[in-house]
């Protein structure tokens, strides 16, 4: 080859090929570093939500636990009348029934009676209370129950308060510490899983809380939310989809939608609480004003995840039907919609998830109220469960830091489950064309 | 009552639906020559009780309750409301529907025990007289559908005029909607600055909203100016957005172009957990994990570091607009035309230098257009700020100090306070439609600057 032989003298091949190779160096050292930016990047993202998820695991596993302590109740007639049942003393006849599991302690003392009635749980007498309500032939009799302790006792046979602190900062004292130790060792105290937690309402006291009136509520809000959104979405998204004439008119609707998607969801709390409560004068704190606010913006992601269905049906299908002399009307709704309902109802499913969490325009229209009982229908005062998180997370009882994780992952198991769904529909169901 | 109606009304309808169907099915038995389906002629019936019936029924719910409302309240004896306000009357309400609810606390007036007998009373004729209603005219509604079948009658066309008209209702709902927001914020930020004069809400130094409860208290003339709480929720927003940007930025560009098809497909959904959890749970766990994981960090390095600081908040908002962040990049490195890959590695650029110098430069208008969006997110993110950062507004850019925000404001003014007529609660609906103002312009420039790119490459 002429070039090669051609070449000037003095120059030798390697010179060049070394610069490159130098230089090739250090430009791959740099796409190394780019890299492994991108890798670290990741991995800070990755930590963050394993520090997430396992700081919540970490504090919220041991709520799902209650210790609970097993009692002989003598249920004596003296304190406990059957002709004034709802007055009866049923404090005293626990208190005494635990004093004489701990064999050095007398209840004369009204201090010494009132520190073990600490232990148990406020709602004990009202368990009692209502057994024997239930069936008052068991006055004079001596049953034996199972009753939750008080929350500090809770945290303390949870390890949750160390022994080794110093007393005076300690909520329970080194006393109170060797009465539980001498029950313990009788055997009385267990720790079964916390049904209260899912049986119960709010309350003040963290060993009898539970999430069932968030449960509730988020149910009724979620089902009105569905109600509204799904028909109206899947409306406006057919319409604009299939039928709307492309003029100024639907544009300005299709700038609405997208923008309305991207309001922030406290000024749908302002709009809620203006519109729906001060001006329809609808209640404050009920589940439907909560789900007409949730509806108002889950409609957008219905209609977009409606939209992108639609479009994937291919024309071909549109066209045959057409062919065969179906109206508009006809193709869309028995040609074009079956197949476009599965995408449809994953972006729906997704839609709620999103408003199972969304907690700020709730707040606004109340839905924070302490509510110590189940709502029975959507006009009753309830709380969702996000809200139901967030009145817990501001309590100072040390009993619901571990309570609101618990909360915490019973909304996350939620949300898995139903993107579960979604992502179930969306691989049986969907065709690819 | 109600119940009961809805029922009327389904049953109604699906009488309509029978009887034209089986009319139809006989004229055609008959050997007419039908126009429509017989299907069709059922629906219309169907369709022409549902859809004028079921606009009564919720109409009539939405305005019986202030309608029976203000009957009672004038209903009531004279003077019995002399020198109250409008909260004392609504208390007087409150209590009177209390009372018909069967919760008597005390022992109230007679007047107030008659007042709730009557509003018992007018309920129970209210949801009679909603029976009557839909039962007269669900029949004569079916009556009229039923005398238009014949073998000539357009029920098709019929139906899908109806059809159409309740799918435009449908996507008019989403205007109604903004219009919505847009007249309530108006309405009561107009109602505010009646009581505070616009200049000082817009350059007033001083949040401090307390209205004086009696009339002679001393120092507790509040102070309307947003500009400590909207420096506030810029601190946040920089600190969230330090945290986010390089985080999603380089991920973005791992995942676009160095990372196998495998590491992709699991990276990218697990990322989208990080979208996908509710902003109560950030919050908690701001304050449970990150503050004083902060907190602990600056007294080892001698620093005094607020319980509440905005470095908490902004750094787990930035945490939550990580996917946002990398998302939108990916989609704007992927739009950049193969062309230019192709070109710049043809000429002898590594990929690291291909994505530094070709590609990363032409997708950055998309890039701040997603950029921009995170911006509105975190502008408008509630429950982060409201759980993790402070309720005092101080103007400051230290972001160890606790700031507050305007979301925080919104909702600490409007939790627990159902009057409208004080400038404490109106000035939460003057923050939101500063709020919203601020996040529309945002979002609007941001749609326009992705929209247009993306029509560059196209």
């Amino acid at each position: 080859m002429t070039d090669v032989t051609n070449r000037p003298p003095g120059r030798t091949p390697n010179r060049a090929s070394e610069l490159v190779a130098a230089s090739l160096k250090r430009r791959h050292a740099k796409q190394a570093r780019l890299k492994w930016l991108g890798m670290g990047a990741i991995g800070i993202a990755f930590l963050m939500l394993f520090i997430l998820v396992g700081s919540l695991v970490s504090t919220g596993w041991q709520a799902f636990t209650q210790t609970h302590v097993t009692l002989d109740v003598y249920v004596d007639p003296d304190e406990i009348e059957a002709e004034d049942l709802p007055r009866g003393d049923f404090d005293d006849v626990l208190v005494d029934s635990l004093a004489s599991m701990l064999p050095e302690v007398g209840t004369e003392d009204r201090a010494t009676a009132r520190s073990v009635a600490g232990i148990l749980s406020n709602g004990a007498q009202f368990m009692l209370r209502d057994l024997v309500v239930a069936n008052p032939s068991l006055i004079g009799e001596t049953i034996t129950m199972t009753v939750p302790v008080s929350d500090p006792y809770d945290q303390l046979n949870k390890g949750l308060i160390e022994r080794a602190t110093p007393e005076a900062l300690r909520r329970v004292k080194d006393n109170e510490i060797a009465w539980f130790d001498t029950l313990a060792e009788q055997g009385a105290v267990s720790k079964p899983f916390n049904w209260a937690l899912f049986t119960n309402a709010d309350s003040r006291f963290p060993e009898l809380a539970g999430l069932k009136g968030a449960l509730v509520g988020s149910f009724w809000a979620l089902l009105v939310c569905f109600l509204i959104s799904f028909p109206l979405g899947i409306g406006a998204a057919i319409y604009l989809e299939e039928f709307a004439p492309k003029n100024k008119l639907s544009d300005f609707i299709e700038v609405n939608i997208n923008n309305l998607a991207a309001v922030p969801s406290v000024v749908f709390g302002l709009l809620a609480l203006a519109v729906f409560i001060n001006w329809f004068g609808l209640p404050r704190s009920v589940p439907f004003v909560g789900g007409l606010t949730l509806a108002l913006m889950t409609m957008p992601t219905i209609i977009i995840a409606t939209r992108a269905a639609l479009k994937a049906v291919p024309p071909s299908i549109r066209e045959a039907a057409m062919g065969l002399g179906a109206s508009r009307q006809q193709v869309v709704f028995q040609h074009v919609l079956p197949p476009a309902m599965p995408g449809i109802l994953t972006g729906t499913i997704i839609g709620l998830a999103q408003a199972l969490g969304e907690t700020a325009p709730l707040l606004l229209i109340g839905m924070n109220a302490f509510i110590t009982s189940a709502a029975s229908g959507p006009f009753d005062s309830a709380t969702a469960l996000p809200t139901q998180i967030f009145i817990w997370a501001d309590s100072p009882e040390r009993g619901f830091v571990s309570r609101t994780s618990a909360a915490i992952l019973v909304l996350l198991g939620f949300l898995v489950a139903m993107n579960a769904v979604a992502i179930f529909l969306r691989q049986k169901f969907q065709r690819k064309w | 009552m109600t119940g009961f109606a809805f029922l009327l009304l389904l049953m109604a309808a699906i009488l309509g639906y029978m009887l034209n169907r089986y009319a139809a099915q006989s004229v055609r038995a008959g050997g007419g020559r039908f126009h429509s389906l017989t299907g069709y002629h059922g629906m219309f019936s169907a369709l022409l009780v549902l859809v004028p019936v079921l606009t009564i029924i919720l109409a009539w719910l939405v305005l019986q309750g202030p309608l029976i409302d203000r009957m009672v309240m004038g209903g009531l004896p004279q003077g019995a409301l002399q020198g109250l306000d409008t909260g004392g009357r609504q208390l007087v309400l409150a209590e009177i529907k209390s009372i018909a609810g069967g919760r008597v606390f005390g022992t109230p007036e007679d007047w107030k025990l008659a007042a709730a007998d009557r509003l018992v009373a007018l309920r129970e004729t209210s949801g009679w007289l909603l029976v009557v209603v839909v039962a007269v005219l669900g029949l004569s509604i079916i009556a009229f559908a039923r005398s238009r079948v014949s073998a000539g009658f357009r029920a098709r066309q019929g139906v899908e005029r109806i059809v159409s008209g309740l799918m435009i209702f449908c996507s008019t709902v989403a205007v109604f909607t903004t219009v919505g927001i847009i007249l309530s914020l108006t309405f009561e930020t107009y109602r505010f600055f009646q009581a505070v004069p616009v200049s000082e809400f817009l350059f007033g130094t001083n949040w401090e909203p307390q209205i004086p409860i009696r009339a002679d208290q001393i120092a507790a003339e509040g102070a309307f100016g947003w500009l400590p709480v909207i420096l506030g929720t810029m601190v946040i927003t920089v600190v969230a957005l330090v945290v986010a940007i390089p985080i999603g930025l380089l991920s973005a560009i791992y995942l676009n172009e160095f990372a196998p098809g495998r590491v992709r497909s699991v990276v990218k959904p697990v990322l989208e957990i990080l979208a996908g959890v509710p902003t109560v749970v950030y919050g908690f766990f701001a304050i449970l994990v990150v503050a004083p994981a902060i907190r602990s960090f600056g007294a080892t390095i001698d620093i005094d570091v607020a319980p509440n600081t905005a470095l908490a908040a902004g750094g787990v908002m930035g945490i939550m607009l990580i996917p946002f962040i990398s998302s939108f990049a990916d989609d704007a490195l992927s739009a950049v035309p193969q062309a230019m890959r192709d070109g710049s590695l043809g000429l002898g650029a590594t990929r690291g230098e291909m994505m530094t110098t070709v590609l990363f430069p032409a997708a950055l208008p998309g890039i701040v257009g997603g950029i921009l969006l995170a911006v509105s997110r975190a502008i408008g993110e509630t429950m982060i700020v409201v759980m993790a950062a402070g309720l005092m507004a101080r103007m400051t850019i230290n972001p160890l100090d606790s700031v507050t925000t305007v979301t925080v404001q919104i909702v600490t003014l409007l939790i627990g306070d159902t009057s409208f007529d004080n400038p404490k609660t109106l000035a939460a609906f003057a923050l939101g439609m500063m709020l919203f103002l601020v996040t529309l312009v945002i979002n609007i420039f941001a749609l326009r600057i992705v929209r247009k790119y993306r029509e560059a490459y196209d």
